[in-house]
């Protein structure tokens, strides 16, 4: 096969892929700020002793985790304008990811929260403090420390998720990729750098990650 | 005049069909230092752990100076108290664990003020200070800024204990506090518990150390079977035990 890369299109529109890369990581990350706002108080519910509280929780749960994110995007952008909730193309999808978030990350927090000894409530209760002093003193925490290497994961995950914001014509990374691609029709050479920049910032993201944990680590 | 700082009446407490605590007398004088022995599975860890409601009760009464803890009786039903309420009263009582359970993320000096701030409204540095003086009766001024996985066991038990101590609880309640440790940390726990009780502390130690109640208690309860089987003077007690209980579990014991 006779084709010779070249790049020189792709390069003259980086700048597009750089606002685009931009525009994802602003995506990724409100969302999985209110994800993880969403995800703690579903964990706190779901481990619960009252029904009333950890069923709502499981439900949610279980509805979003077993929804395509897609289908979602689609959900949210075309069907609520119907029933009458009209969101920006950004709006909605920052709506969608946070709750889709929420699900994810509320399992990993439960799994942590579950891991942290009883002695620890019982001795915050034994000086007076109420259930929600321990919750948000000890707790959250001591559980934010023992999640981190799961954590990380699953904030990459969800950084990744961003693409399917292109379906909706929000102009992140992937949807500017798509641009260059059917402007240049240099389809391999826009693919392979959109490609690398999400490798990249994937690598950052999880370099970040490592950082924190070691920084937040109880010392021994 | 000593007056009387607890009184439990009649204290039930069951998990599932099972009584662990079958009624349940006991009247403790503000100062006094009451050691609860007895083979493991008599209820003396259930007991203590009810004073201050880490375990809920199903009949009977306790008071501390006067005040109903736990729950509100209305003639012959009883609804427990609030959380607030309940977290108030807990404040008034101390307790040191079998494992220590000192918040491992926080320093030695953070553990001990973080009752102080969030419960006593205590300014940071208010905090600090009173935190570092406790810290120093335990022997740990060095310490302060250390985590608790840095220190060893007995030096966590200290912590632990200045932990309590500093809310200045009107009684501390010590379960088991040695059992973990390693037996040649056993005395500096001891040793501080015994600096406690000279200074007029009101205690109740759960303990299995028989010649540490013994020495510093001014009464011994026995425990059977989630009752009450002996109690009385140490220096009586473990020399001449009235119930052939008692006089069985001595026998097993580390006294002699």
């Amino acid at each position: 096969m006779g084709y010779t890369l070249n790049f020189a299109a792709v390069w003259r529109s980086f700048d597009q892929l750089l606002e685009g890369l931009l525009l994802s990581l602003g995506l990724a990350f409100v969302s999985i700020l209110i994800g993880a706002a969403i995800g703690l108080l579903v964990a706190f519910a779901l481990i619960s002793k009252s029904g009333w509280i950890k069923r709502p929780a499981a439900a949610y749960v279980t509805v979003i985790r077993n929804l395509p994110i897609l289908v979602l995007v689609l959900f949210a952008y075309f069907a609520l304008p119907q029933m009458g909730v009209r969101l920006g193309k950004i709006e909605s999808f920052i709506a969608v990811l946070s709750i889709y978030s929420g699900a994810y990350l509320a399992e990993v927090f439960r799994a942590g929260l579950l891991s942290i000894p009883k002695g620890l409530t019982e001795a915050g209760l034994a000086i007076g403090l109420t259930p929600l002093q321990i919750r948000v003193s000890i707790i959250a925490p001591l559980m934010f420390r023992n999640v981190l290497p799961s954590l990380s994961s699953t904030v990459i995950s969800l950084f990744k998720d961003t693409s399917l914001a292109a379906a909706i014509a929000v102009p992140e990374l992937t949807f500017e990729a798509r641009k260059i691609n059917v402007e240049s029709f240099r389809v391999i050479e826009t693919w392979i750098v959109a490609s690398g920049l999400y490798v990249v910032t994937c690598s950052v993201l999880a370099a970040l990650m490592r950082v924190a944990e070691r920084r937040l680590a109880v010392p021994r | 005049m000593s007056k009387v700082l607890l009184e439990i009446q009649g204290l039930r407490k069951q998990y599932g069909i099972v009584e662990v605590l079958k009624g349940v007398d006991c009247t403790m004088q503000e100062g006094e230092v009451i050691s609860i022995i007895g083979s493991s599975g008599s209820g003396k860890t259930t007991m203590l752990r009810c004073i201050n409601m880490l375990e809920e009760f199903q009949g009977g009464h306790i008071r501390l100076e006067g005040e109903e803890i736990g729950y509100e009786h209305s003639g012959s039903s009883r609804r427990r108290k609030s959380e607030k309420d309940i977290a108030r009263q807990r404040a008034l009582t101390g307790m040191a664990f079998q494992q220590f359970n000192l918040f491992p993320h926080m320093t030695a000096a953070q553990n001990v003020m973080l009752g102080l701030v969030k419960v006593k409204k205590m300014a940071r540095d208010a905090a600090r200070t009173v935190a570092e003086k406790w810290l120093d009766r335990v022997g740990l001024a060095s310490r302060a800024d250390h985590y608790p996985g840095q220190l060893s066991g007995g030096q966590q038990q200290r912590v632990a204990i200045a932990r309590a101590i500093a809310m200045s609880p009107r009684l501390m309640l010590f379960d088991e506090v040695t059992s973990a440790l390693d037996p040649e940390l056993v005395g500096e726990v001891l040793q501080v518990i015994k600096g406690l009780a000279a200074d007029g502390m009101s205690m109740l130690l759960v303990t299995h150390e028989m010649r540490f109640a013994y020495e510093v208690s001014s009464r011994v309860i026995f425990m059977n079977q989630g009752v009450i089987c002996e109690e009385g003077d140490p220096k009586e007690m473990f020399v001449a035990p009235k119930t052939e209980r008692l006089a069985e579990f001595l026998k097993t014991s580390s006294f002699n």
